[in-house]
């Protein structure tokens, strides 16, 4: 089933489109991962998604509905968290704070703890550092952070942009893990914006490629990364 | 001595409602980057909304109501219809937009009640207790520390301590990130200039009496030495307003005092620019600027 469908998007910034005609779907349970190089267009994407940027054309349907005319603020409670580009923490607010925000909205306050709980029994590195303000976290705790505070809106569909961007091998091979444990474990779906894509393909199930904000390529993961020519052409390696 | 005594609490319980009018200032300041130079003039219009209120009923307390309920409005109002608007655009359109509405304001209430001082009563005596025969702290010094105290822890518990506290301060922060965590900042950010306008009148409620009387133009002077308390503090720092109100307070009050009246406006701007000359981000700001 389709969890989230892209028609025909466009969009951009006043001038010509940064995005054109873009077609894809996330099914319910898997990830998809958007690969492409800087500058392709994939912050974009994500951005006209979630409404964030207004796109010009096409429709964004999310569970059957149509998202335009959706508050940003009303997505969480329809089960769309985005975490954006540069992870999105609040720097002045304390671990614990930027956690109890991503679940603010949720008059459920006993599942609101015992979520609180597990997103620090998945990110150890977290607990630890309850007290400690936004700033004082490395990249990789401020990755984890970032996607423990959209887990606490205990989404359907979780929107990453570039979560590897900045940092070390071992913290993305993390990250990439816990995305994998949580489709496995939860079926939540994934849309993975990523320019490393090795990482990206590892986990994802199906894959688009945009370059110069149109689809070049689209299929399993399996058969993109096994597709020589495709891969010299977009993917760089 | 004696006299130092008494400077020194008239300079603290002036302070304290710099303080408060300065809490005003940085909490627009924190959550808009909008510095609000018509605070003065919305607060002036509160106290008028007081004045006629306790006019009609002969209670104090009903007009004191009256004006923090109609400061929490007007606050409201001014963000809704004309401050969203200024948000977003280049800092200049709001100092410009500030100063229209100071003008507007100023001309309404000037056409309304006339440009005359009125005297402005008080529920608790303004005359000082005699200590040692230095009349020090009065009645109505204790009700200004008690209100400036009450309004500022409880605006630390409000943002510290509440739910609604957290999502005020995430908008402030970052607001675009709040929206996708399903924070509603536009209503936020109406919240944050309804609590400052009220404070702002509470402010003016509590100082009119003990200058020259109600009158349009009343706050001017507030507004700036509330100002400078804000940018002694660091614009950003609530803490750094309240120390800086007091500050503030104390420095006028000794210049009045010890040189005189007439140059405390002059000591405002004076202290004013020393601060910004010695530390460009005031006293209490954090030396890295926000970089997420
Ligand atoms: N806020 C913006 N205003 C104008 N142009 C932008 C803006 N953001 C991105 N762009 C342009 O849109 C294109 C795609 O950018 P982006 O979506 O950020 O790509 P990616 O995330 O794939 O690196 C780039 O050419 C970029 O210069
Ligand atoms: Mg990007």
């Amino acid at each position: 089933m389709s969890l989230l469908r892209v028609q025909g998007l466009t969009a951009g910034y006043g001038g010509a489109p940064v995005l054109s005609d873009v077609d894809f779907e996330v099914r319910a349970g898997t990830v998809l991962a958007v690969l492409g190089a800087n500058g392709a267009g994939k912050t974009t994407l994500l951005r006209s998604v979630s409404g964030l940027l207004k796109p010009t054309a096409g429709t964004v349907s999310f569970d059957g509905c149509d998202l335009r005319g959706v508050r940003v603020e009303h997505l969480v409670r329809r089960g769309l968290a985005h975490v954006p580009e540069g992870r999105g923490i609040v720097a002045e607010l304390t671990v614990a704070e930027n956690l109890r925000l991503g679940g603010l909205w949720r008059a459920d306050r006993d599942a609101v703890r015992a979520d609180l709980d597990e997103v620090y029994g998945l990110f150890p590195a977290l607990a630890a550092r309850r007290g400690h303000a936004g700033h004082q976290l490395s990249g990789g705790e401020r990755q984890m952070l970032a996607l423990g505070r959209a887990l606490m809106a205990r989404p359907r569909l979780l929107l990453v942009d570039e979560p590897s961007l900045g940092l070390a091998p071992k913290a993305v091979a993390q990250v990439m893990a816990i995305l994998r444990h949580l489709r496995d474990t939860t079926g939540l779906a994934v849309l993975l914006v990523e320019q490393n894509v090795r990482s990206a393909l590892a986990v994802a199930d199906e894959a688009v490629v945009l370059a110069l904000g149109r689809i070049a390529a689209a299929g399993p993961a399996a058969a993109l990364r096994d597709d020589t020519a495709l891969r010299h052409a977009y993917l760089g390696f | 001595m004696e006299r130092w005594l008494f400077l020194t609490t008239d300079g603290l319980s002036k302070g304290a409602v710099y303080a408060a009018f300065a809490l005003a200032i940085v909490l627009i300041w924190r959550a808009t980057r909008i510095v609000n130079f018509a605070q003065g003039a919305m607060a002036v219009a509160a106290v008028y909304v007081a004045y006629s209120v306790t006019a009609a009923t002969g209670s104090y307390w009903l007009g004191f109501a009256a004006a923090v309920l109609s400061g929490l409005v007007l606050g409201a109002v001014v963000e809704r219809v004309v401050m969203r608007f200024v948000e977003h655009a280049p800092p200049l359109n709001a100092v410009i937009v500030a100063l229209g509405l100071v003008l507007l304001v100023q001309a309404v209430l000037g056409s309304i009640y006339g440009n005359e001082y009125r005297p402005v009563g008080t529920p608790v005596s303004r005359t000082g207790l005699s200590v040692g025969g230095v009349s020090l702290l009065s009645a109505y010094d204790l009700l200004v520390f008690g209100a400036v105290g009450l309004v500022v822890a409880g605006l630390a518990l409000l943002f510290t301590r509440t739910p609604v506290g957290l999502r005020m301060r995430a908008s402030a922060f970052a607001p675009e990130v709040s929206r996708l965590l399903g924070v509603n900042v536009a209503g936020m950010l109406t919240l944050g200039w309804a609590l400052a306008s009220a404070v702002g009148a509470l402010a003016g409620l509590l100082v009119i009496p003990t200058e020259l009387g109600l009158h349009p133009n009343a706050m001017d002077l507030v507004f700036v030495s509330s100002f400078t308390a804000a940018v002694v503090g660091g614009l950003d720092s609530p803490v750094g307003a309240v120390v800086g109100g007091l500050a503030v307070g104390l420095v006028l009050s000794y210049v009045a005092g010890y040189l005189s009246a007439d140059v405390t406006p002059l000591a405002a701007l004076v202290l004013l620019l020393a601060v910004l000359l010695v530390r460009p981000g005031g006293l209490f700001a954090t030396t890295a600027t926000r970089r997420v």
